[in-house]
């Protein structure tokens, strides 16, 4: 389904990015991981059109978005969440969804109809579906760490994408939010036949749900395989030396 | 086809006119390059040197000598007066949003030049030339005047201890270190909070002295401010806000399209002007010598 | 209908009674304000909604002004076309400004709409046969009142007033259709979509917007309804001037805005109100307005040491919902 190949991406002459490859089949579970400032957000922000790969392409679905524009990216099927929580702060959550929900049926040129009664069954049901049915009229600023988090996969599922794409999912969470967060996650992949691509931190949570793991160390791949090849890989306990998850 | 001695005049008009301009933009680019706060009260300070220095003159009287002394008291009291706004008032604004900054500065000049208002009147002022310098030379067939010409010397030489400052004294490093990075700069145990108004007082002295001694030049009037900053806002544009030299070839460049627009296209040089700085937006928004913004 | 609806209306019905009150002096002043209460509400599409800060909308305020006074004094174009042009022209002159102001960001975008409006300001003040030039032009005809007139020696209430009153009911119509209008605007998808732009344009990217083309479209709609402000102010102050555009009637609506309140609708009109009486009676006292106008605001601002925005957001957080469901 996603397609990456040999994606390049220098900075004033430091490499972030250096000749990345991976698949991510329909319907899979792939995560990336790797130390910090292993490259992971800079390749995500090349996926998502953020920023412009020196070299390599994306293909989605055998049709080449190498660099399209992130508003056209997302029409195409391609949801993405934030490492840093991204979403509309002093909009309520349910506002929040609404706006995507907006935007994605095509409504976002509409200057004349009021707004509140648009899409309400529709985003309702979906802030349900994650667990922050209660908290509609909260205003998303004031939500938890975790609550934005919520939100950011609500905004992102509200597209009513093909992929996920998640960036650090679980960043900031306690133990127990993250066993949460993450098994919501899964749970709405499965219902929904999503294929998803996520970048961690925590070894537990990539173990426990991936499929297909891929290592990013100083920008380049050292491992990619089932979870069970990658523990027993060479080069990455090395790289994880020492390393606690 | 104006001659060439014609041709000359005006471009030496221009420079002059350019020079001004330099001295109270330079200010307003280091005000932002390092304070990072855009200083729309950096006109009326700019004023208030062409008033102080008309009061000064008022109180000394004609003489020899006495011209310099007054342009110089007036730049100084200027810097004193950037000081104490700069303790008092500046101190809330760093590190708040830009919209807020720029409504207080707007605020402070709205306050400074009604002062202006109520100790010297609405009528113009003028100050006569320093007697010194009131003759002119003849330069290639145009005849520049002498006070004309000592403008034109002293912006580079300004510009030149600007930049010898900035590049060779321990002064000037810490405040190139202040436009950088500021918390580094004070983990390092340097007193910012004193550099920033040190660095205040420069500029406000820099605005202040063009404006005295502009004085003897163009009638001193209410509305120089509003006039004179988005001038300054034109150059600072042109060459690149936070750049020494960047300011300096705005102003340059300012002046030399305003003269000679003046003279091919006399209805049109306002608009060059703007046009310009539109022009520098859209293609280098950094502007010629400037550096994109962090 | 809603709480707000009805105060709306109850607004309008105010202003319009205003003449019978009988003094010209107050008639004046509040066709001064609901001119202004347009033009601020039409940047605050601008800033408060989309969180793009212009330092040039006077540009469409004075080419709305300039047009509807070209139109109507030398072309003799009646007001029925003259007005809707100036918010034609005003749309397409902030179609050109906002392509290439929307490619920036920030200081580099104010500063660019501050160049445009004086590329307008100097048009205005140099090109004397189509503008007048410096002198401006004075003596913009009045819409022709004479059906009203004929209608009121029938239609009680109708007849009898003066020229300038008969456009003061014009102007209070026209303007509470334009806020209306504007008002559907802000509360429609779209306006939906420049709030998320305004609150984060990364992630308004990120659910599908073209946020460069909702800006350009924010800014055209912003420009058309400054330009309509204008049309009726260049009549309102029986003559059209360069000044119209210059840089300092940009900070004016600007201040009226932000200190009205750019986290709702009506604050942007609350400011116009509140900062024309202020200086019409301050004026009366003294002429060192700009002094005690420099001085509220930085007792405001002191006020309000998060900024205005951490102000506005602590209320906007209640506001902003209060006004969706209105």
């Amino acid at each position: 389904m996603l397609e990456v190949r040999d994606l390049t991406k220098s900075f004033d002459g430091f490499q972030a990015v250096g000749g990345v490859s991976l698949d991510a089949p329909r319907g899979s579970i792939g995560a990336i991981i790797g130390p910090n400032g292993a490259g992971k957000t800079t390749l995500f922000n090349l996926i998502t059109g953020h920023l412009r790969p020196d070299r390599g392409h994306v293909k989605l679905n055998g049709r080449d978005v190498t660099g399209i524009a992130p508003h056209d990216l997302c029409r195409l099927g391609v949801g993405r969440s934030f490492q840093r929580t991204n979403i509309f702060p002093r909009l309520t959550v349910f506002e929040n969804v609404q706006a995507a929900f907006l935007s994605h049926r095509g409504r976002g040129w509409n200057l004349v109809a009021p707004v509140e009664r648009l899409y309400r069954a529709e985003t309702l049901g979906l802030l349900e579906s994650i667990g922050l049915g209660d908290r509609a009229g909260e205003v998303a600023g004031f939500l938890s760490h975790g609550g934005q988090k919520q939100l950011e996969l609500g905004l992102a599922l509200a597209l009513e994408p093909e992929i996920l794409l998640l960036d650090e999912p679980t960043a900031g969470m306690s133990a127990t939010e993250t066993r949460e967060a993450i098994r919501l996650i899964e749970r709405i992949a499965r219902e929904r036949g999503l294929t998803l691509l996520f970048t961690e931190h925590d070894m537990s949570v990539v173990f426990s749900i991936a499929e297909r793991i891929t290592v990013l160390h100083q920008g380049r791949v050292i491992a990619d395989g089932p979870p069970d090849d990658v523990r027993r890989d060479e080069a990455v306990r090395r790289v994880y030396l020492g390393e606690r998850h | 086809m104006p001659d060439a001695s014609f041709v000359f005049a005006q471009s030496l008009s221009g420079l002059t006119a350019a020079m001004f301009l330099f001295l109270i933009a330079s200010g307003l680019s280091l005000i932002f390059g390092v304070l990072r706060v855009l200083n729309f009260a950096h006109g009326t300070f700019y004023m208030l040197g062409a008033y102080l220095a008309y009061q000064g003159m008022v109180w000394l009287g004609p003489g020899p000598g006495l011209f310099w002394l007054a342009a110089l008291g007036a730049a100084l009291a200027v810097a004193l007066l950037g000081g104490v706004v700069e303790r008092v008032l500046f101190r809330h604004l760093y590190g708040k949003e830009e919209l807020y900054q720029l409504l207080f500065t707007y605020a402070l000049g709205l306050i400074l030049s009604d002062a202006a208002k109520i100790f010297w009147g609405t009528q113009q002022k003028s100050v006569s030339r320093p007697p010194e310098l009131g003759g002119s030379f003849s330069l290639f067939g145009a005849t520049i005047p002498q006070y004309n010409l000592f403008i034109i010397v002293l912006g580079p030489t300004i510009a030149l201890a600007f930049w010898f400052v900035l590049q060779r004294t321990r002064a000037g490093r810490f405040i190139r270190a202040a436009a950088l990075d500021r918390e580094t700069l004070g983990a390092l145990g340097v007193n910012v909070d004193a550099l920033y108004t040190w660095v205040f007082m420069l500029a406000s002295f820099l605005g202040g002295l063009g404006g005295a001694l502009i004085s003897p030049m163009r009638a001193t009037t209410p509305g120089m401010d509003t006039e004179v900053i988005v001038e300054a806002f034109v150059v600072v544009v042109i060459g690149g806000l936070g750049s020494l030299w960047g300011t300096f070839l705005g102003a340059v460049v300012y002046g030399q399209v305003l003269s000679f627009g003046i003279l091919f296209f006399p209805r049109f040089s306002i608009f060059a002007v703007f046009a310009l700085m539109a022009a520098v937006l859209i293609i280098r928004p950094w502007g010629l010598l400037g550096r994109p913004l962090r | 209908m809603s709480g707000r609806g009805l105060a709306g209306l109850l607004v309008f019905a105010a202003a319009l009674l205003v003449p019978v009150l009988g003094s010209r002096f107050y008639t004046f002043l509040a066709n001064d304000v609901i001119i202004w209460a347009l033009f601020a509400t039409s940047l605050n599409l601008l800033v408060g909604y989309t969180g793009l800060v212009s330092f040039g909308h006077a540009a469409y305020f004075g080419v709305g002004a300039y047009v509807t006074g070209i139109l109507m004094k030398k072309l003799a174009v009646p007001f029925l076309l003259a007005w809707p042009a100036a918010g034609v022209f005003g749309a397409a002159c902030a179609l050109v400004f906002g392509f290439f102001c929307v490619r920036l960001t920030r200081i580099y975008f104010a500063m660019l709409t501050l160049a445009f409006a004086q590329i307008v300001w100097a048009i205005c003040f140099k090109w004397n046969e189509l503008t007048g030039g410096e002198q401006g032009m004075p003596e913009i005809p009045y819409p022709d009142f004479g059906w009203l007139e004929r209608l009121g020696a029938s239609v009680p209430l109708l007849g009898g007033w003066r020229t300038a009153e008969y456009f003061y009911f014009l102007s209070t119509v026209l303007v509470a259709a334009s806020l209306w209008a504007l008002h559907r605007i802000v509360t429609s998808p779209f306006g939906r979509m420049l709030t998320t732009i305004r609150e984060n344009a990364e992630r308004a990217e990120f659910i599908g917007l073209n946020v460069r083309r909702y800006e350009l479209a924010a800014f055209v709609l912003a420009g058309a309804f400054a330009g309509l402000a204008g049309g009726l102010f260049g009549i309102f102050n029986r003559g059209v001037f360069p000044d119209f555009a210059y840089w300092t009637k940009s900070s004016e609506v600007l201040i009226m805005t932000l200190l009205g309140g750019m986290g709702t609708f009506y604050g942007p009109s609350v400011g116009a109100l509140v900062l024309i009486l202020l200086n019409q009676q301050i004026v009366s006292y003294t002429q060192y307005w700009p002094l005690v106008l420099g001085t509220v605001l930085v007792v405001l601002l002191f006020g309000f040491p998060g900024g205005i925005a951490g102000a506005v957001g602590a209320l906007s957080g209640r506001l902003f919902r209060r006004v969706r469901s209105a």
